[in-house]
């Protein structure tokens, strides 16, 4: 399925993946996140219950340096 | 002397604030933070940068959150409805913290403040829980509106973001702290330790920097420098100064007992 993820358009081989895993599929394992889905933020106690479809639009941001 | 700055209900022993953008490196973010003293320093949020990251170390690493209180900002917001969200985002990435700075501008060339954006922005996040310190300009009107939507504390502009030419209204800044019931912090635009005291001593509860600190030749001298200038600053205004005169006929060594030719 395609997905896009910070604007870029993304394929995933799997259909069906949670936020977790997908998480995990993009190396980004214990790194501090928010994820918003189509405009609505998913909780973290969320991510392993919120299933990601085709067409899905994802923001993944951190904090970073800035004043 | 116990003379703490309260924000939100929460007591700060130090009255300088820093951004940790602009740095060498983390290592260099974290050595000039440690030497300003700064315990609420800010932070951007931005898209992840997805592939080639795993083990790229990152800033939460060099400053826990445990250890400073983060001040999520807004910057690169030119819309109400894109700080909201982003302060949302900042909301949920930090496990519910509601203390951020909003900033809305309204120019990429001078990133000059759009208030009128900052006071939608700034309903709406207080409406939600938020407590919102709010970066403005130096309009005393504005700054009053503000406080007056909730805002918990009101952060003007000594100058433009990064520009480093210290104090251009100190009326301005007097009228603002007049007013204000509220913290007000100098935002943006100190370049050196003397523009940190001399907000300071106008009145100021507190100055927030980044650029003068991060692009000074040696940044973390530079921090040790503004954390002095804003101690020194404050006592200066508690003390209470002299006032100016143009001359006084009072000198402060004694008249009499000259040595006269007898």
């Amino acid at each position: 399925m395609n997905i896009f993820i910070n604007g870029n358009l993304k394929q995933l081989e799997s259909e069906n993946v949670t936020i977790s895993a997908l998480i995990v599929a993009l190396n980004l394992t214990g790194k501090r996140l928010a994820i918003e889905k189509n405009g609505e933020i998913v909780p973290r106690s969320q991510f392993d219950s919120v299933n990601i479809c085709d067409g899905d639009k994802l923001e993944i941001v951190s904090a970073v340096g800035g004043g | 002397m116990n003379d703490e700055l309260m924000i939100a209900g929460k007591a700060y022993q130090s009255r300088l604030l820093v951004g940790t953008g602009k740095y060498k490196d983390f290592k260099e973010t974290r050595a000039a933070i440690d030497a300003s003293g700064a315990q609420i320093v800010t932070v951007a949020i931005r898209r992840t940068n997805i592939g080639q990251t795993a083990g790229e170390p990152s800033l939460l690493e060099y400053l826990p959150p445990e250890e400073f209180t983060y001040l999520p900002n807004t910057a690169g917001c030119y819309s109400a409805d894109d700080a909201v969200r982003t302060l949302r985002l900042a909301r949920e990435l930090l496990d519910g913290h509601k203390l951020v700075k909003l900033e809305v501008l309204g120019d990429p060339k001078t990133l000059y403040p759009n208030v009128i954006e900052t006071i939608a922005a700034a309903k709406t996040l207080v409406k939600d829980g938020f407590d919102v310190m709010v970066y403005t300009s130096d309009d005393p009107i504005i700054a009053k509106q503000l406080e007056d939507i909730g805002c918990c504390a009101v952060m003007p502009l000594a100058s433009l973001i990064g520009s480093g030419m210290g104090i251009l209204n100190p009326w301005n800044l007097q009228i603002i702290i007049e007013n204000a019931k509220i913290p007000v912090l100098v935002d943006a635009g100190i370049g050196s330790a003397a523009d940190a005291a001399v907000a300071m001593e106008l009145g100021c509860d507190g100055v927030l920097m980044n650029t003068a600190i991060a692009a000074a030749r040696d940044p973390v001298m530079m921090a040790g420098a503004m954390k002095k200038a804003i101690e020194a600053g404050r006592e200066s205004f508690l003390a209470g100064r002299m006032p100016k005169k143009l001359y006084s006929a009072s000198p402060s060594s004694p008249t009499s007992g000259l040595i006269t030719a007898a």
